[in-house]
């Protein structure tokens, strides 16, 4: 019996993606595309050194990202697991995690604009307590500000699946490694993080994959000033390019799933979930 | 074919203003679609700049049928008017678009003679010159898309034929904006976009088109190269302007790089730029928030651009008829005036002056000082008495245009260059 997940998946997931892997092998005037079997896409693709800088880039976002929202979201976390006792606070400050979702959160990556422009909020702060004599010019339309908003709309996929994971964690462990006599850092180390890794498995695979195929955060955060490969795949789809589009994307999408191929052989997922 | 009634919108103009008695005394025309034409539809689509509701409530009101409007970016209009004739009936396009669709067959010739006020449009739609010692600007110029061979004509033609691609509509000439009171001092070069004074400060549109003429004016007035047609460039041309602002871009000469309309005006308002690329509605939208902002002219001349409206290939009887009364209508005066209070250019001047009060004539179009407010159509209050329109009068403005948006040869190779001057 072909189950309705199978059917749902192959129309709406799989199916898509085998169109887009045809079309990235059709060839585009400069108005139309026509069925083809050429590698003129992926051979202008490979052959501009620009790709291998926008790939290094869109890296280099996923990676500075990545540790920052784990470190916050691993703090958070603990926090809320280990250090609020009662069940129906660490419910309510969960909760209250969750409520910058209510808004859409491209008006919360744009609302950082006017904070941290010229005249905005931070720098006339900044100025007023004499931090500074000259407003920054790098806190907006910067490889900052995007890290910035980055960090600001996905800690809390770090921060979910890690407390998840914490909150399954026996107390009674982390007693036993205290009665044998390890100190705070040390049952951290050796206790917490080892039990919290598929947690942390799981927010990773959401903040790397997040960020990898981002293209309106970057868009708007370095004020079209960097790019990465979703906005290169932007560009294309906006000059009605889409065999080169769909070329873009199958080697984004192929170097998604070797990065998160890599990850679940470091932590074994299902087998400590 | 016999032409529409006009009587209609006829009447109301009398009521309007006594001018437009002349209108419709020269477009005399017998009763013959009458009902019928209360059914007829018409589907246009464009860019955003003239496809305004207020126009179609106006076109039911006036003439009695639908107008159904749609508004895409440039790179859609290009591609539904070259792939998806029966999709339009009226589309609504840049001039350097025709250029690109016109040899399609997508869209058909239209006869001048039908054409009540054609004696009357602009000599830059015509002829190409605005006046008889005009000089025609580089790129793609309006005149030498304008026209073609006959009915079934798939070619440009450089004289008036008496057959027409596209009936101008909108025009402007566009410059850089600046924040006076942020730089201090007069600009009156292009090249002033990449000075290093304003490091930092500085904005282009990210738009290739039409962004890589803003490069070639400054680099021609950085005296870097001179083009020998900016609107036609090699793939060395392109090379050359797009390294000198990749150098620039590195060194940090520019704030941000703009898409949308309202991220112009938003980098000028919070003063993150004080000079950049910038589109006429654009600057008033940043003065009405009480922030002074010039549409500079300065001395290399203008960035010009043309929009006007083309007929699908697949329109015929009534609603070709239909069609042809639009564009009378069109040309009539109540749109032009519409657009030119919002700064913008009508193909017929003339008509549209029956629309608008001395005041706003005198400033919009003559570039004299407002006596009193100056509104916008919508009713904002855009200038008060004594503002002088930047620039001047219309012949100080379009008389200067230098350049016309333009398509090139090797489009696709500057599109490629330019994704890379933006990752760069």
């Amino acid at each position: 019996m072909a189950s309705p997940l199978a059917l749902v998946l192959t129309v709406f997931l799989v199916a898509p993606i085998v169109m887009i892997v045809i079309v990235s092998f059709w060839g585009a005037t400069e108005f139309s595309i026509y069925p083809a079997f050429q590698f003129d896409n992926y051979a202008f693709l490979f052959g501009s050194e620009v790709t291998y800088r926008v790939f290094l880039n869109t890296f280099k976002y996923a990676g500075i990202t990545w540790v920052f929202t784990l470190l916050i979201g691993f703090t958070v976390a603990y926090f809320l697991a280990f250090h609020v006792r009662s069940l129906k606070w660490q419910i309510a400050l969960f909760l209250l995690c969750t409520i910058p979702f209510w808004t859409s959160n491209i008006i919360r990556m744009i609302s950082w604009i006017p904070f941290l422009g010229r005249n905005g909020l931070a720098n006339s702060t900044l100025i007023s307590w004499g931090v500074v004599d000259e407003p920054l010019e790098w806190l907006l339309f910067s490889d900052f500000s995007v890290i910035l908003a980055f960090v600001h709309l996905y800690t809390l996929f770090m921060v979910v699946p890690i407390f998840n994971t914490m909150m399954r964690i026996d107390k009674s462990l982390i007693e036993a490694a205290t009665d044998a006599g390890a100190t705070g850092w040390q049952t951290l180390w050796h206790v917490v993080i080892p039990l919290t890794k598929p947690g942390i498995m799981i927010g990773t695979i959401f903040v790397v994959t997040l960020v990898m195929g981002d293209f309106i955060t970057v868009r708007f955060m370095s004020g079209s000033q960097s790019a990465n490969v979703g906005r290169m795949i932007q560009n294309d789809i906006g000059l009605l390019q889409y065999p080169s589009a769909s070329a873009t994307a199958v080697i984004l999408l192929v170097t998604v799933l070797m990065v998160i191929g890599l990850l679940l052989r470091l932590v074994d997922i299902r087998k400590e979930l | 074919m016999t032409t529409i009634p006009k009587i209609r919108y006829s009447r109301r103009s009398i009521l309007k203003s006594g001018g437009a008695a002349v209108a419709a005394a020269a477009l005399p025309a017998p009763m013959v679609w009458g009902q019928a034409i209360k059914d007829v539809t018409l589907r246009q689509f464009g860019t955003g700049v003239s496809n305004l509701n207020e126009v179609a409530a106006k076109v039911k009101e006036d003439l009695g049928f639908t107008l159904e409007m749609t508004a895409l970016d440039s790179d859609s209009v290009t591609q539904r008017a070259a792939t998806q004739p029966d999709s339009f009936d009226i589309a609504d396009i840049e001039y350097w678009i025709c250029k690109k669709v016109w040899p399609t067959g997508n869209l058909q010739a239209m006869d001048t003679s039908k054409i009540a006020n054609y004696d009357k449009i602009v000599g830059t739609f015509r002829s190409g010159k605005l006046t008889p010692e005009s000089v025609i600007a580089q790129g793609t110029a309006p005149h030498t898309v304008g026209f073609t061979s006959g009915p079934n004509g798939k070619d440009f033609v450089q004289e008036e034929s008496g057959w027409m691609t596209l009936i101008p509509t909108i025009y402007n000439a566009d410059t850089l904006g600046i924040r006076p009171d942020l730089i201090g001092r007069p600009i009156s070069n292009w090249s002033e976009l990449l000075n290093p004074e304003f490091k930092g400060k500085a904005s282009i549109l990210d738009i290739s088109s039409i962004g890589i003429m803003d490069m070639a004016m400054v680099v021609e007035s950085m005296g870097e190269y001179t083009y020998p047609d900016k609107g036609n460039m090699t793939k060395e041309e392109i090379d050359l302007t797009l390294g000198i602002f990749t150098e620039a871009k590195k060194a940090g000469q520019f704030r941000a790089f703009w898409k949308s309309f309202s991220e112009s005006v938003e980098l000028m308002a919070s003063g993150e730029v004080v000079i950049q690329s910038m589109w006429s509605p654009a600057i008033t939208a940043v003065r009405s928030q009480g922030i002074p902002c010039v549409y500079q002219p300065l001395e290399e001349g203008y960035r010009s651009w043309g929009g006007g409206i083309g007929l699908s290939a697949a329109l015929s009887g009534i609603e070709l008829d239909a069609a042809y009364e639009y564009i009378n209508w069109y040309l009539s005066g109540w749109v032009g005036g519409f657009l030119m209070r919002q700064g913008y250019y009508s193909a017929v001047p003339e008509t549209s002056k029956n629309f608008m009060t001395e005041d706003e004539w005198g400033f919009w179009f003559e570039g004299k000082a407002a006596q009193g407010d100056i509104t916008n159509p919508f009713g904002d209050v855009m200038e008060i008495a004594g503002a002088v329109r930047d620039g001047g009068s219309f012949y100080d403005r379009m008389g200067a245009v230098a350049c016309w948006n333009a398509v090139m040869d090797e489009n696709q190779y500057m599109v490629r260059k330019w994704n890379e001057f933006i990752a760069a």
